[in-house]
This record gives C-alpha cells, structure tokens and sequence, in this order.
C-alpha cells in the first residue's frame, strides 16, 4: 500500500482550469484553447508519470490518497489505482488531450465549451480512482451534467434529441446503481475509517471486496440479495457499455455530438460500463457474476454480432463507427464472463485497445465531415487520389478495428477468443463471425470511399492540416506499438487480473 | 401558564411585535416605504433570532405547544424563508410601492404561525396555527389587485382550503369523541392497543381511520400532497411571485411538521392494524404524489406552473420519509426540507427576475437565457439540476438520505416506494432540463445582457447549494438533532 497525492491532484487539475478558462475575455480565442490544452496536457503528463510509477508486481491498490470525508456516515475520499484502472486512466488523460487539441476548431462559445470538457474530463478521471462508492456515484454522475450540454450545445441537427436521450438513458441507469450501492452500504459488516473512527457500515470498495460476503444476506423483494443489487449494478453498466438491448442511445449521441466529443465518449465513457462491472459486480459479488455469467456472454455474443449487422447497413460514416463500438464492446463482457485468464485480460485490454482506435475512427470521421459537410459513404469515391496521407491513417485504424494481426485490436480479440472458446464453445464460434461482417464493413466502407472514381465535387480537398496530424499520429503509433510489443502493457494488468480470478476459481 | 414560560414565547412576541412595527412604519405619506418596512421587518425578524439564541425554547405550555429542537428547526426555516422572499419581494414589479408594508406584515404573520404549527401538540391548536398561516395565504394569493389570474387563484385557494380545513375540523371533533381529548399525547395513548377505541373492535378501528384520514385531508392540502393538490398550480400561477416561492417552501415545511409531530406521537404506540393502515394511506399517498406531480409537469408551459407541479413531486418525495415514523426518515425529510428551502427559493428567485424584465413565465421565452443573461441561466441551471437530485449538488444529497432511510428500513412496501421514487427523480430530470434545453441549446436574437438587481441574492442562493452538495454535516445534524425531539 503507497501513498500519494498523485491520483489527486490529476483528478483536479482539469477542474483547476475551469476558472481560468472562464475568467479569460470570450474574444481571446487563442489563449483559452491554450489554456483549455495546457491543463489537460499537464494532466497528460501526470498521467504519464503515474504509469511509470505504477507497479505491475502489486496486485492491490496503489497510490492511495485516502481522507475522512463525513464522518457520520462513514464516507471518506479514497482515490487509488490497480491493474484493473491504470490503462483506462491512462487512456482516459491520453484521450481528453487528443480531444482538446480536436476542439480547436469549436467556434461557437469557446469559455463554456472548454469549461465543460475539463468538468467532464474531472468526472471520469474520479470514476475510475475512486475506491469509495459515494465518491464514484458522484463522479459518475457529474460525467452527465458536461456531456449534456457539450452534445446539446454544440451537436448537430438533432442535437436536443440526443442529449437528452443520453441523460436520460444514463440516469436511468444510474439512479438503480444508486439504490444499489445505498443497499450494499447498510448490508456492510462493520469498519474503521482511515484515521480509526469505527463505524457500523462502509461505502470502501476495498473493504467491501474483502471483508463482505454479500451471498448470505437476507433477500430483498424477494430476490436473493446478491442477485438483485448485481442486476441493479448491472443495467447500469450495461446502459454505458452499452450492451444490446440497451444501446439506442449510443448511435443519437455519437451521431450529434462534435467531433471531439464523439471521441471521448467512444474512448473513454463507454469503458466505464465495462470497469464498473469488474469493479463492483466481480469484485463485490463474486457468488452472483458466477450466476449470471452465461447471460453476460449471452448478451456479449448478441451485441457484438448484432452490432456488426447493423453496421454493415449504415450509409453514415459515424453512424457506422458507432455500431461498430457496440460490437467491439460485446468483446468485453464475452471476455471477462468466461472466468479464465486470457478471457478477463483480453476484455480488460479490449476495453484498453478499442480505446486507442475508435477515438481515431471518430477523428478520421470529424476530418472528412470538416471538409466535404457530410458524411455519406456513398458520397465519396477515389479519395485516395486527392488524400494519400488520410486514406493511408484511415486504412490503418480501419485493419486495427477488423482486428488485423499486428495492430492492437487483434491481440485483444484474439485473447477474447482464446479465453471464452473453453467455457462458451457455441458462443465463441457465434461471435467468430461477426469478424467477418466486420472485415466486410470495413473494406466495402473503404471501398466506396477511397477507391474507384474521384467524386469530382471533392477534388479540390486538401490532405490532413498539422493539427489534425498531431491528433491522429499519436493514436496510430500507439496501435502499431501495441499491437506489436504488447507485452509491457499487457504486465501492467495481468497480477491483478489474476488476483480477481481466483475468487472464481476456487 | 406561569409566568417563567413566557421565555418560550419570546421569538413569537417578537414576531408579532414585527408584524405591528411594520404596519406602523408603512403609515404615513412616503410613496415608496419599501425600503423603510423591509429594514424594520428584517429586524424583527433578526430580534427574534437573537431571542431564540439567547432563550432557545425547551418546554411545553399545558398541553398546546411544545417547545423544543424541532420547533427550533421549522422557527429558522419559516425566518429564513421570510427574510429572503422580503428581499426579493422589494424588487418585484408585481408588488405595488405602497402596499409593501401589507405584504411584509402579512408574511411575518404566516412565519408566526409556521413556528406554532411547529410546535402544536394539541389538534385544536395545531387547527388554530394552520388557520392563521391560511388566511394570510388567501389575502397573499389575491395581492395583485389589478390582475384576474390573481384573483381568481385567491378565490380556489379560499374554496379549497375552507372545505379541507372543514373536513380537518370535523375529522378533530370525530376523535375528540372517540378519545375524549384533541391533545396528541391523550389521543395516542386512547388509540393504543389496549386504549378505549381499539377495545370497541371493527367500529372503534374504523372511526379512528376515518378521523384520520379526515385530518389527513387538511394536512395534504397543506403541503400540496395528493389528492388535496389541486389548487397549488393555479394558487402558484396567480400569486405574486415571490409569494409563491414562499409558499412553495415554507407553509409546505409547516404541513410536514406537523404531520411528523402527530403522526410520531401517534403511530409508533397506535395498534397495529391501525398504525398498518396509516402507514400504507401515507405511503400511497407518497407514490401517487410524486408520480402525478412529475407527471403533468412534463406537459407545462408555464414555469411558474411547472415549479407549482415539481413541488408537488417534491412533497411526494419527503412523503416517503414521513411513511417510515422513524428517526432516520423523520432527520432525512428535514434534511430535505433545509435543502429544498433554498434551491426553490433560488428558482422562483430567478422566475420573478425574468418575467419582471420580460413579462412572461412562459418557458419558450426563456430561449437563450443562458447567453442573454449568463448569471440568471447559470444559476437556475444550478437551481433546477439541484431540484433533480444531480450530485454534486445539495438536491441529491437531501434524496440521497430520503432513499437511504427507506432502504435502511429494507421492508418490501418500502423499497417499491423507494424504486417508485427513484424512477420518478429520473422523469423529473426530463422536464427541468427542458428549461435547459430553452436556455442554452436555442439561441435568441437579442443580444445584450442584462443587469440582474439581485445577484447578490442568486448568489447567496447557490452557495448552499453547492456547499451542501458537499458538506452537509451542520445542516444534518441539526436535522437529526430536531427529530431527537420527537420521539
């Protein structure tokens, strides 16, 4: 156990921009992006030194930051890192400073947007280092409050639709979480806060995990306790995942939503489902996962196939990426509901990997809606010609998310594969086709775009500008790199992962 | 009553005191006593403060009033409330000049008799005090004489109110002949299980319920609860303003007081299918008013009514913490009713702004209100999300511990009420942000913004909301530490 206030302060030094931002005139556009891009790059950096600090050999918690908050109903701020957190937060830094630079282009409202992105940034940063549930329910919560007005405000045609679907998909799922962890807190055996004070019930995720055995409880409505709080817990992550049938908002919302914003939710937001589920119903109530394990995959298998289907329909660009994350997703709930240890990596290092490449989908989406107003991919045609250097990072995000050997989707399908086959053989083979569809929508996708004809309407596109570069070679470095040497990244999850499975071992 | 216990009285004679200095201080030929009545009302109001600081009540007069950390409460809020709809009140265009010193008379009379119904322990005082906060309500709701909106809500809440407090009365006199007393303690102790009522079997059962519901009816009708909510919306569209804020919170707190006062003296020794039933009526009542409530605001176009419905939804929610009778719901509907106080207070704050400035409470005019005027959109955003229960903000806290107590109880009744409540804070989320969506997501072609005269009130307004949002400790253990009293 180490202490630090690492965790801390890279939590709130977004939040510490926010006044900044908004206390520079509306007409400095420059200095607020820079401002807006200068904490979220420092938060980067943090993020990066986290990482180096990070110890792989531990399988607990590190870099604890831990403070009595209300004493009286023992919640405390508790913030900590393990293998299960230090990519997504990694990713989650990594992801909000690639999306502040793309939001250089916003024009309308520069103060609020900014303002907004470094709250949001703030909330999903506490959502994955909290180790306290009240803590994480608020910072899951103040996640909505950004996202709602960052696809409301500056979102597309049917902006309003969007985001208040979004909000209230989400909420709805939320507010289950939250009767859900108020039940766990009084079915708590007694604890001490940090600094000693005892208390009756506890709201600490470590304590929860270790010194609770929710199986035995005493049945509310008449449902096995473990099995109810594991349903309500799980609708709520399932709904940001977002797992079929839940997913309807996701396409509104990626569709809508700016550029930027797209990228995050598809980088980050959507890793939370997956997160909180290992987090909470693995690691809390490890006796009704085993229950419900079938179903996840069931529902893991249908995502991820159905979502490639519809992909396969959509004639919008974005709209396509969007399925397409739908499917990527039910790679994740396969995975970690197979109990064996390539099954819980590989949905771990998916969640990871799709992460690095459908923020680059999305940015590759924003670059030609930019340019050509639409997104169409029947509007386009032999693009190739008239940009090379596009086409040529659009090819490789599209191979990375197909899952082509040597870029970062493989390693983590493959290991999803490998690891669910031995549990779910019917399953396993099922969703081995949708690899297919995808490959299918990719290359007919890329056909249509970038092959064939040059549509003489967009002849006069420029190639990538030096921002857009600066967004997207860091995305495809990091697929390439991965995807070749996954190693190190893969050792950074591996002893906690581990540590997890054996619950469900013995 | 001896003369020592005069001291417990000492915050209400200053009161009353207020009421007659500011009546006196509006006399005379200045055309604009606004200034002069809100400083005198303010000071009385700030001397009644002191009075109850320097001889913080603690006792009983016979068997009416009961004085103690649970009248406290209600004395602070109903003087917070008071204090700042004065202050917005100065500034309201609906209000004329020179009948300010009626006004502010009026509403520290409503505050006095807040603080009695705080402290009733006795039916017929507990009728008394409604009374007196209800009639100054009626002449309160019918204050703008020109107008006929206003008029015609005075009129229904006049209608409304005499029939609920009728059937109140006749449901008083009801248990006065079953149990021979109208004081709570007398009344409970008639209705345990061993008492006189229970012991007539079935017909003793049924006229105990039946009186109770009848003194129900009254209680609902105070705090808007259904079925007895009729008339809010139109009572709240056609009052002035800042009187309908004030109505939204503080006469509301004063029915919730009362109600846990009588019904925690009564329930907990009552028999047990007698407290069954009341309990089952009150959590009924709690579902159905909530849902309602969320439900028709969604179709408003009037803020003024939709806040009439989501304060409707508003008592539904602390209704759930008055259907448990314990302690833990009992602290946690005072919670709510500390936070609810402010963030109401907050946005009827803003309501009256704008439609001072525009003329209008209808919720398309508020379109690109946020760019308009940055302070007035920032703040009801502030307001209205905090209404929705959003962490971090001080709303989510007040239902957090409402929904914590039902699941700390774990019955089955109570955790359907909870997951009702629940679903219904998610339905009150879509209609609140449809002022958002007005505010930021639909932009208007005026430009220029506009100065707000009482931003410093907004101000004061929000800070509490974020602050309890993440430090609640002083108000909650004040909270738990008014219910102590209780039981």
């Amino acid at each position: 156990m180490t202490e630090s206030t690492l965790l801390t302060w890279i939590i709130f030094l977004p939040l510490l921009g926010i006044p900044v931002v908004l206390l520079l005139p509306a007409a400095q556009k420059k200095a607020i992006r820079w401002a807006a891009t200068i904490f979220s790059g420092l938060a980067l950096l943090l993020g990066i030194q986290m990482l180096l600090q990070f110890d792989p050999s531990i399988a607990g918690m590190q870099m604890q930051h831990h403070l009595v908050w209300i004493r009286s109903f023992s919640i405390e701020y508790f913030v900590g890192v393990d293998g299960l957190s230090v990519l997504l937060i990694f990713l989650t830094v990594l992801i909000s400073f690639i999306a502040t630079i793309a939001s250089w282009s916003i024009e309308k409202y520069l103060r609020g947007y900014f303002a907004l992105l470094l709250l949001l940034e703030t909330g999903m940063l506490g959502t994955f280092c909290s180790l306290d549930m009240f803590l994480f329910y608020v910072f899951w919560e103040v996640m909505l409050l950004p996202m709602y007005f960052l696809i409301g405000i500056w979102g597309g045609p049917r902006k309003e639709y969007a985001a208040i679907k979004f909000f209230l998909y989400t909420l709805f799922g939320s507010v289950l979480m939250l009767l859900a962890v108020i039940a766990l807190y009084y079915n708590s055996s007694p604890a001490t806060l940090v600094d000693g004070t005892p208390t009756l019930h506890t709201f600490n995720i470590v304590k929860l995990i270790t010194e609770n055995d929710f199986a035995t409880k005493a049945p509310l409505l008449g449902i096995q306790f473990s099995h109810l709080i594991f349903i309500l817990l799980f609708i709520g992550f399932a709904i940001k995942i977002p797992m079929v049938p839940f997913h309807t908002w996701l396409p509104d919302a990626h569709v809508e939503a700016p550029t930027p914003i797209s990228v995050i939710l598809a980088g980050i937001l959507l890793k939370m489902g997956g997160y909180g589920i290992l987090r909470f119903n693995f690691g809390i109530l490890p006796e009704a996962t085993q229950w419900a394990a079938p179903g996840m995959a069931l529902f893991g298998a249908i995502s991820i196939v159905y979502g490639a289907f519809v992909c396969l329909a959509q004639k919008d660009l974005k709209k396509m990426i969007a399925y397409s994350s739908v499917s990527h997703m039910g790679f994740v709930l396969l995975g970690i509901s197979a109990f064996t240890a390539q099954g819980i990596v590989g949905g771990v290092f998916q969640m990871f990997t799709h992460g690095l490449i459908s923020p680059m989908l999305f940015l590759i989406a924003g670059v030609i809606y930019d340019r050509a107003h639409h997104r169409e991919i029947e509007g386009f045609g032999g693009l190739a010609y008239q940009m090379p250097e596009y086409t040529g990072l659009t090819g490789l995000a599209f191979m990375a998310s197909l899952g082509l050997p040597a870029l970062c989707g493989f390693i983590s399908e493959f290991l999803v594969f490998v690891g669910a086959f031995p549990t779910y053989r019917l399953l396993t083979i099922f969703s081995a086709l949708a690899v297919i569809i995808t490959a299918a929508y990719y290359l007919w996708a890329m056909q249509r775009m970038f092959l064939g004809k040059l549509n003489e309407k967009y002849a006069g596109l420029p190639d990538l500008t030096w921002r857009e570069r600066i967004t997207l070679y860091p995305l495809a470095a990091l697929i390439v790199i991965i995807g070749i040497f996954p190693g190190p990244a893969l050792n950074l999850v591996n002893k906690t992962l581990m540590t997890l499975l054996a619950v469900f071992k013995g | 009553m001896a003369l020592a216990q005069l001291s417990l009285l000492y915050p209400l004679l200053a009161l009353a005191a207020g009421v007659i200095a500011v009546l006196l201080a509006g006399m005379g030929q200045s055309a604009d006593p606004r200034r002069r009545s809100l400083f005198v009302a303010l000071l009385f109001l700030a001397a009644a403060a002191l009075l109850d600081l320097l001889f913080p009540g603690d006792g009983a007069i016979s068997d009416l009033l009961q004085f103690d950390a649970f009248s406290r409460f209600f004395l602070w809020l109903a003087m917070i409330a008071t204090a700042l709809v004065l202050i917005l009140a100065t500034q309201s265009a609906e209000l004329a000049h020179r009948r300010f010193p009626e006004f502010a008379a009026l509403l520290l009379t409503i505050c006095t008799g807040i603080t009695l119904m705080a402290a009733a322990r006795n039916l017929l005082m507990a009728y008394l005090a409604m009374e007196m906060v209800s009639y100054a309500s009626y002449i309160l709701t019918g204050f703008k004489r020109a107008n006929l909106f206003s008029h015609e809500a005075a009129l229904k809440y006049v209608i409304f109110g005499g029939v609920a407090s009728g059937v109140m009365l006749f449901g008083i006199s009801l248990l006065y002949g079953l149990t021979g007393s109208t004081a709570f303690s007398a009344i409970a102790g008639a209705l345990a299980p061993g008492g006189p009522v229970l012991a007539a079997g079935r017909t003793g059962l049924f006229a105990a319920v039946i009186a109770l519901i009848m003194i129900l009816t009254g209680l609902c009708f105070k705090t808007a609860a259904v079925p007895f909510h009729m008339w809010s919306p139109d009572v709240y569209q056609g009052a002035p303003t800042p009187f309908t804020g004030f109505l939204s919170v503080a006469p509301k707190a004063a029915g919730f007081a009362l109600m846990l006062r009588f019904f925690s003296a009564l329930l907990p020794q009552a028999g047990p299918e007698l407290r069954t039933l009341v309990l089952i009526l009150l959590g009924l009542i709690s579902a159905l008013t909530m849902t309602l409530g969320n439900l028709t605001a969604i179709h408003q176009t009037n803020i003024k009514r939709l806040l009439a419905y989501s304060s409707i939804a508003h008592a539904g929610y602390m209704m759930m913490g008055v259907a448990l009778i314990d302690q833990i719901g009992a602290g946690a509907v005072l919670l709510y009713l500390g936070i609810y106080l402010v963030m109401n207070l907050g946005a009827f704050a803003v309501v009256q702004i704008v439609a001072d400035k525009l003329g209008t409470e209808e919720i398309a005019e508020y379109k690109g209100l946020g760019y308009r005027a940055p302070l007035l959109g920032f703040v009801l955003s502030v307001y209205l999300f905090s209404l929705a229960g959003l962490p971090p903000l001080a709303g989510f806290i007040g239902k957090f511990f409402l929904f914590a107590a039902l699941i700390h109880n774990s019955g089955f009744w109570y955790l359907v009420l909870a997951l009702v409540g629940i679903l219904n804070s998610v339905v009150g989320l879509f209609y609140y942000t449809r002022i958002m969506r007005e505010m930021y997501m639909r932009s208007s072609e005026e430009a220029p913004s506009w100065r707000v005269a009482l931003a410093p009130l907004l101000v004061v307004l929000a800070v509490p909301v974020f602050f309890l949002g993440l430090y609640w400790v002083p108000l909650q253990d004040w909270a738990l530490a008014a219910v102590q009293a209780l039981h």
